[in-house]
């Protein structure tokens, strides 16, 4: 049995302790939000907020991660500034690694004290995207900071 | 195939749901509109829109929504003629069903670029018949005659008397009246959606997590299925530990399959553990020394054996010998994979009498007919689910991970949902062909083309799928970007005039399984074409851009491209201090696409930088702009990725890579500024999905070319590549 706070909700799962975060955020609790597509920790589809940090949950076992913050796609609030910079810009298209995307972009703005564009465009190679939406990733990058130094953070 | 209505045969009646449905029927003689009536009287849900007396439009989406925006670009096809307002359109997923056949395809896939051009007719056609009922409905309503009446936002209004009724008041009456069945169409200047952007309807939830991609969906009950699959081609397993796999916690079935050995479970990780429990024992296979050096070793001797003639030009040889400057190259593009960002993937359940597949599929009929064989029921008690794609890219055409779906909900007696790995969903891809070519163009004393002698050798896509398809050894498809199909109606021959052009192909019959990928052979063939007549046009000592349009005199829509992207790349001017550039124009599936890249070489470890990259298309009309730049940009860093990053890599007799980090594709830093021009046209409608590929691999190459002097002749130009091509030089 293990306990996880995911959303700020806490949940009690029957599952072994070396099974990745992954597949219990997917199959258990339904959180589909978050992708499989390596397997690995290559591609950043997985990725989600583990205490305010953004973690691929494809390669965390769940027993690492009891009694820790867990936020997922689902859980970062609708009028996230990512989240509206994402519609503003129209970023997606298969839409697949988006979650990923979005959730990597999140905790680097959260954690850096004046957000740079820049450098968290710089800090994005390990998040892949097959559809090449990078350039507009870009742009919901500079979109996203934009509001945050408008509006202030959110987490 | 061209719609022309011959019969003028209308029903009468209403849907039982009340409202107004209208759909359209394929017939030999075209595309014959429906009422509802008609459609619940023969037919399968075919409409394409319902009017609700909800006041809301439901249009039915008969194509895979896989990034490029078919769910609201067709929306917008339908509610623009159907006068109808933004906010009342919602969208479902059709099912596979016959009446969605895409008339450009003859079939309901979501492939060659086709879904605006091919449903544009018969959606417009639709959504013009039903502004016209309802316009004859209110006007009989009010008595009054049906020109002082207009359709505008969702309302009937007769200015006069100043009433007005809204679609969904109307749509029962309207249902009682004919279908108009050559319905008037608005004119470009009336439009009210096409051509201005209209939000992709699909992008809020995608980015709020709750979208459901194939992978996502669920029913109670399920099991969860792996296949352990051969690392050889043609490998057979010799032995395995069903009772190890049987034993892990959560393990349902153990069972050996043609294409592996299954396992079933309660969850996906107690399958992916039963299924490496297994410990699987595999012979050989049927060719253990292909690998990398072999592949490429024999594609070069195989061009040597003689193939089958598909252009003849019987000047060729005497032009050759008489050349005042002869230029010969051979050119190898070896496989690249799809990675589809979701990897393959479906849930299926079997029944007594009746068989639901959902899946991430660019194919639902053929998934519908595949899985009426292996379930061995009929058709129509198939239910083909597309979800949403993760990417399609041409993968997701093919049925392969819909049989094994099948097969493993029958032997589980339960639904299955079965979930290929990376590491499976490369290793047993479906790659887009390897293809080798070898050349040979001669010039004049002037400088002039004229002869171009061209041997390609690659494996065929149709032969196993579609036999009919190559006739006397030839599989115009493996061609494509060189020669199509006869009559075939889209372009994807080669673009120049070319005095004395011949063509011989020799399909190849290594094992490796081939299918579509994005843009098809255009890709590699583009590449090829578009290097090699830059070779062609520095051995005559001029200009690439200059030699280009002189083969382009005839074809205006190819040579504005080309153009455009000159002018706008800033071509003949001086690139910035260690840059340098590189055109390439391609076109296919309808449209026409020039580029031009600027890059940097770094010759200390090999590594191309490309900054920028200007692309000039002409698509006909440009019915929802946003989403289409998307698809040039996408498509761009696609080629560039191919150029840059891809290759299969395979090893004993079967693939090497395995997941995305010996798999490379392009990543954000590698991704360029991507300045994007689309001309106005008011020619015929083109395809953009995959058009925007091809020009990118040969436009970095030429550029690569003009920076260093030395010419690949092989995909990718990878910092290995690189550096020993330069060190060759020095």
């Amino acid at each position: 049995m293990v306990s996880l706070n995911v959303n700020g909700k806490k949940h009690r799962v029957d599952v072994p302790k070396d099974v990745p975060l992954l597949w219990v955020l997917r199959d258990h609790l339904k959180l589909t939000g978050t992708k499989f597509a390596c397997g690995i920790g290559e591609c950043g589809s997985c990725t989600v907020h583990i205490d305010g940090k953004a973690e691929r949950s494809c390669v965390i076992s769940v027993g690492d991660v009891e009694g820790k913050k867990i936020t997922t796609i689902e859980g970062l609030p609708k009028d996230h500034p990512v989240k509206r910079a994402w519609i503003e810009e129209q970023v997606p298209q298969c839409g697949f690694c988006q979650p990923g995307q979005i959730m990597q972009v999140s905790a680097l703005i959260s954690e850096a004290k004046h957000p740079d564009p820049e450098k968290i465009i710089a800090a994005m190679d390990d998040v892949l995207c097959r559809c090449g939406s990078y350039p507009r990733i870009k742009r919901g990058i500079k979109r996203a900071v934009e509001i945050v130094r408008k509006e202030g953070k959110r987490s | 195939m061209k719609s022309s209505i011959s019969r003028r045969d209308f029903l009468k009646g209403t849907l039982a749901a009340a409202g107004l449905a209208i759909g359209a029927s394929l017939t030999p003689f075209g595309t014959r509109l429906l009422s509802g009536a008609e459609m619940k009287a023969g037919f399968k849900p075919t409409v394409w829109y319902e009017i609700t007396p909800d006041n809301m439009v439901t249009v039915w989406i008969p194509s895979s929504e896989m990034g490029q925006g078919a769910w609201t670009t067709l929306s917008m096809i339908v509610a623009d003629e159907l006068e109808a307002d933004w906010k009342q359109i919602r969208i479902e997923q059709a099912l596979a069903g016959e009446a969605f056949k895409n008339p450009l395809l003859h079939d309901q896939l979501t492939v060659a670029s086709a879904s605006v051009r091919g449903y544009y007719e018969p959606l417009s056609k639709a959504g013009a018949a039903g502004r016209m009922v309802l316009v004859k409905a209110a006007a009989t309503r009010w008595k009054v005659p049906e020109g002082e009446c207009r359709a505008q936002k969702g309302f009937v209004t007769h200015k006069k008397s100043g009433r007005k009724l809204s679609y969904g008041k109307l749509c029962e009456k309207a249902a009682a009246f004919p279908v108009p069945q050559e319905p008037v169409l608005k004119k470009e200047s009336e439009f009210t959606y096409i051509g201005k952007t209209m939000r992709r309807l699909d992008i809020p939830e995608k980015v709020a997590g709750t979208a459901v991609f194939g992978q996502d969906f669920a029913v109670p009950g399920m099991l969860y299925a792996s296949i352990a699959r051969p690392p050889a081609y043609g490998a057979k397993p010799v032995s395995f530990d069903e009772k190890a796999a049987a034993a892990v916690e959560g393990v349902r079935n153990v069972a050996p399959l043609p294409m592996g050995v299954a396992v079933c479970a309660d969850s996906l990780y107690a399958a992916w553990k039963g299924r490496d429990a297994l410990k699987v024992q595999w012979d050989k296979g049927s060719l253990p020394d292909l690998d990398d050096d072999f592949m490429e070793k024999h594609f070069i001797e195989e061009l040597d054996k003689p193939g089958s003639p598909v252009k003849t030009a019987p000047g060729a040889k005497e032009a050759l010998a008489g050349a005042a400057k002869k230029v010969e190259a051979v050119y190898f593009v070896p496989p690249v994979a799809h990675v589809t960002m979701e990897p393959m993937n479906c849930t299926v359940h079997v029944q007594q009498d009746r068989c639901d597949v959902w899946a991430p599929t660019q194919g639902p009929l053929v998934a519908r007919m595949v899985a009426s064989k292996v379930a061995d029921m009929p058709a129509d008690k198939v239910y083909v689910h597309t979800t949403l794609l993760g990417c399609g890219l041409g993968r997701r055409a093919a049925p392969d991970f819909i049989v094994e779906g099948v097969i493993l909900s029958k032997i589980a007696g339960k639904p299955v949902k079965l979930v290929w790995s990376r590491e499976e969903d490369i290793r047993h891809d479906v790659f887009r062909a390897p293809t080798c070519h070898r050349i040979k163009a001669a010039l004049d004393a002037e400088g002039r083309l004229t002869a171009w002698s061209h041997k390609v050798v690659t494996p065929s896509l149709m032969k196993d799928i579609y036999p009919a398809a190559v006739v006397n050894g030839v599989d115009f498809m493996s061609l494509w970007g060189l020669a199509d199909f006869p009559n075939a109606p889209d372009n994807n021959n080669i673009t120049y005039e070319i005095p004395n052009f011949d063509l011989e192909f020799l399909i190849d019959d290594l094992p490796i399984p081939v299918a579509p990928w994005r843009s098809v052979q255009n890709g590699p063939n583009g590449f090829i074409t578009e290097s090699f007549i830059d070779e062609v046009a520095h051995a005559a000592g001029k200009d690439p851009l200059d030699f280009r349009l002189d083969l382009l005199k005839n074809n205006m829509r190819a040579r504005r491209v080309v153009e455009v992207v000159a002018e706008k790349a800033g071509w003949g001017k001086a690139a910035p201090h260690g840059h340098a550039r590189g055109i390439a124009q391609h076109s296919c599936f309808g449209s026409y696409v020039a580029q031009v890249a600027e890059i940097s070489v770094n010759e200390k470890d090999g590594r191309i930088k490309v900054h920028k990259v200007v692309a000039a298309v002409d698509c006909g009309l440009a019915v929802n702009p946003d989403p289409l730049r998307a698809q040039i940009e996408g498509g761009v860093i696609m080629g560039l990725s191919t150029v840059l990053r891809e290759r299969v890599r395979f090893a004993e007799g079967g693939v090497k890579s395995a997941n995305f980090n010996d798999y490379k594709i392009v990543r954000m830093s590698e991704a360029p500024e991507i300045e994007v021009h689309v001309v106005k046209s008011k020619e015929k409608l083109g395809g953009m999905g995959e058009p925007p590929v091809p020009p990118a691999a040969p436009a970095v190459a030429n550029a690569f070319f003009n920076a260093t002097g030395v010419r690949i002749r092989r995909l990718p130009l990878d910092p290995a590549t690189v550096m020993e091509a330069i060190g060759k030089k020095a």
